[in-house]
């Protein structure tokens, strides 16, 4: 009898071209490597200094949202883009992809958009299969049952020459999570309960699973939103074993099998989820019924409270003092109340149609407080086109914010959307470290409920207020 | 890449934990399209002020850690962004090793891949060096060891295949592209 084995170790172990040995890490076979403009360029450089090719053109994806511009003139309407490096940069993608056989959805392809939000939505994101990026938020491919990871500019050189990975094989990580979320809590606020919890290396070396009824109970875009995170606990990848939900979501997407291929992938499929009885070198478990919304007050994912809650009282640790300082914050301070002058609503965690939906729930019929900026960035050019099909658009505008064209925008401030120097800024995105949003900007992270509860009052708000 | 056997060097600490990829090379100098000149962004939030001149509260921007190759850090060193910039910045700065009790497994893997040595050490360690900036500390990859000023020797952990990488100085695509029977032997069997 097979001993009983969980979904990484199923998945790695059909991946493995050579399995580890003493002396040499495993040769991982990579099913799916996408690319874009940021993390690739020196890697085809390499590939050109030795004269390889693409191995595999067709495992190879390309998109452009890390330093494109968020402003339809910029993307549409022949205004050049403003950053010039950032144009360079767009420039070398779209000539790199021409010159290697790529596949590139380039700025104006009508499916565009961030790399870890097309990636399920076309249907190329599937379970089972080793999915690779040079970006760390490639977890968020996990969510469907895949093991994906983020790797170095190297390592996109090593998998466009050979589709293969040197790699060590990393410890598991069982996250058990049971109870139902309540009103207004989302998969945002569970995930960064779950940082909190374990901390910003609890995963550090190890594959997440998330497990249980709370898990299962997940529709697919929430559970894309908490295997994102993941790399914020450290882990190499976060996974959450395939269901009917999984199953639903493909079915029909552009890049899906289909028909009979469909039904025979359904086959593999099905027998990829941990098999009762699996062991898995840590385990952890998670009460979702106690989550609150939460939003962070340092500066990083790990430094986070329920929205009613302070600012923890002080303690004998210099990173600590110097994450308050910059925040403009105080030991025992509430958090509840504080200004926010920004508010951003987009990424590669929270852009999707349901994130501006739940956005758009507390904002439809309000108007942003005074003094308020807020930018809604949709994941991508399809996720665009569906809201404003539900007319999600015209609520924001009316609202006062700004409705942008894809990308990841004010996530990390590379494009030209960026916090100013001391602004708060309320946003959906995955990060809090000092300057991501732009020198000397101030990020709390929340869910989109949060962010649009914020925007409407100006201030630190918890969004149960406003359902 | 140039080999590393053994490196010498004064210390410079940098005691935070949970340094960041954004800290060590914020996102806005990520629209470059070549590996070098990072260096002179290397921590620039912290290394520069608004106006974009030199903190001189900063230590990088100190007279005594000139030269020095041996950066030591709090713990989870490197955490975040997958950004091979950050190990760039660091090269091209001139540093050649890391020791943190702890370091983020992308900044690790892509440290190695560019002459940068991860030194992951016990916690008491790491706090007697954090304690002690200027120290002058040899590492030895042969035999994994780390040598305290006092003459103490802690070792560490690394990877064979990448200890060999290290020391002769070779990347890993030349011993990726000598795989390929078997990468062709995989692909035929699964389709």
């Amino acid at each position: 009898m097979v001993a009983p084995r969980t979904l990484f170790e199923k998945v790695w172990r059909a991946h493995e071209v050579a399995p580890e040995g003493e002396g040499a890490p495993a040769l991982l076979y990579v099913d799916l490597h996408l690319i874009h403009e940021v993390t690739s360029p020196q890697a085809f450089a390499q590939l050109r200094a030795r004269a390889l090719p693409v191995r595999r053109p067709r495992r190879t994806f390309a998109t452009m949202d890390h330093s494109t511009p968020t402003l339809t003139r910029q993307v549409f309407g022949g205004a050049p883009i403003a950053i010039d490096s950032a144009a360079r940069q767009v420039a070398a993608l779209e000539s790199n992809c021409a010159e290697f056989g790529v596949e590139l959805l380039a700025l104006r392809h009508a499916e565009r958009g961030i790399v870890h939000v097309i990636g399920p939505e076309l249907g190329l994101t599937q379970p089972g299969r080793t999915i690779v990026c040079g970006d760390s938020h490639t977890s968020t491919h996990g969510a469907l049952g895949a093991l994906a990871f983020g790797i170095g500019t190297t390592e996109v050189a090593h998998v466009l020459a050979t589709q293969c990975l040197l790699q060590r094989k990393p410890r598991t990580l069982a996250i058990r999570i049971e109870g139902a979320l309540a009103a207004g809590v989302s998969a945002k606020d569970l995930i960064l309960a779950i940082i909190g919890q374990i901390g910003v290396d609890g995963g550090t070396g190890h594959v997440i699973e998330y497990l249980g009824p709370t898990v299962r109970a997940l529709e697919m875009e929430e559970r894309m939103t908490v295997c994102n995170m993941s790399i914020e606990a450290g882990a190499r990848a976060g996974m959450i074993a395939p269901d009917e939900t999984t199953y639903a979501y493909l079915a029909g997407r552009a890049r899906a099998p289909r028909g009979e291929d469909f039904e025979r992938a359904l086959e593999t499929w099905r027998a990829l989820p941990t098999d009762p009885g699996a062991r898995f070198d840590r385990e952890v478990e998670v009460d979702a019924a106690a989550v609150e919304p939460m939003i962070t007050y340092g500066t990083n994912p790990g430094m986070v409270v329920p929205i009613g809650g302070a600012v923890p009282a002080h303690r004998d640790d210099p990173a600590f003092a110097r994450a308050l300082e910059y925040m403009g914050l105080k030991p025992g301070e509430p958090l509840k109340g504080r200004p926010v002058n920004v508010v951003f609503l987009g990424s590669c965690t929270n852009a999707r149609l349901s994130d501006l939906r739940a956005a758009a729930r507390v904002l439809a019929g309000r108007r942003l407080a005074r003094g308020v900026t807020m930018l809604v960035v949709p994941g991508s050019q399809q996720v665009k086109r569906a809201a404003e099909a539900e007319g999600l658009d015209r609520i924001f505008t009316d609202a006062g914010a700004e409705w942008r064209e894809s990308g990841c925008s004010m996530c990390l401030g590379m494009n030209g959307d960026t916090v100013g120097r001391g602004e708060y800024a309320v946003s959906t995105s995955n990060r809090n470290f000092e300057g991501r949003q732009g020198p000397g900007a101030r990020t709390l992270l929340a869910s989109p409920l949060t962010a649009a509860a914020c925007a409407v009052t100006g201030r630190v708000s918890d969004p149960r207020e406003f359902l | 890449m140039e080999p590393l056997l053994t490196l010498s060097s004064r210390t410079v600490v940098l005691p935070a934990a949970n340094i960041d990829t954004d800290q060590i090379i914020p996102a806005r100098f990520l629209t470059t399209t070549t590996r070098e000149g990072l260096g002179a962004h290397l921590f620039a939030d912290w290394r520069y002020d608004a106006s974009g001149a030199p903190r001189a509260d900063f230590v990088l921007n100190q007279p005594a850690c000139a030269g020095c190759r041996i950066l030591v850090a709090g713990r989870n060193f490197g955490c975040g962004s997958s950004r091979e910039h950050a190990a760039w910045a660091l090269t091209d700065f001139g540093f050649r090793a890391v020791i943190a009790s702890e370091i983020a497994d992308i900044f690790a893997s892509n440290a190695l891949k560019n002459g940068l040595l991860p030194v992951r050490v016990p916690a008491a360690t790491a706090a007697r060096l954090l304690a002690q900036p200027g120290a002058l500390l040899t590492l030895d990859v042969a035999s994994r060891r780390l040598t305290l000023e006092d003459g103490a020797q802690v070792g560490f952990p690394l990877e064979p295949f990448a200890q060999h990488c290290l020391m002769r100085g070779v990347d890993e695509l030349g011993y990726l592209l000598s795989r390929e029977a078997e990468i062709s032997a995989y692909e035929r069997a699964r389709s």
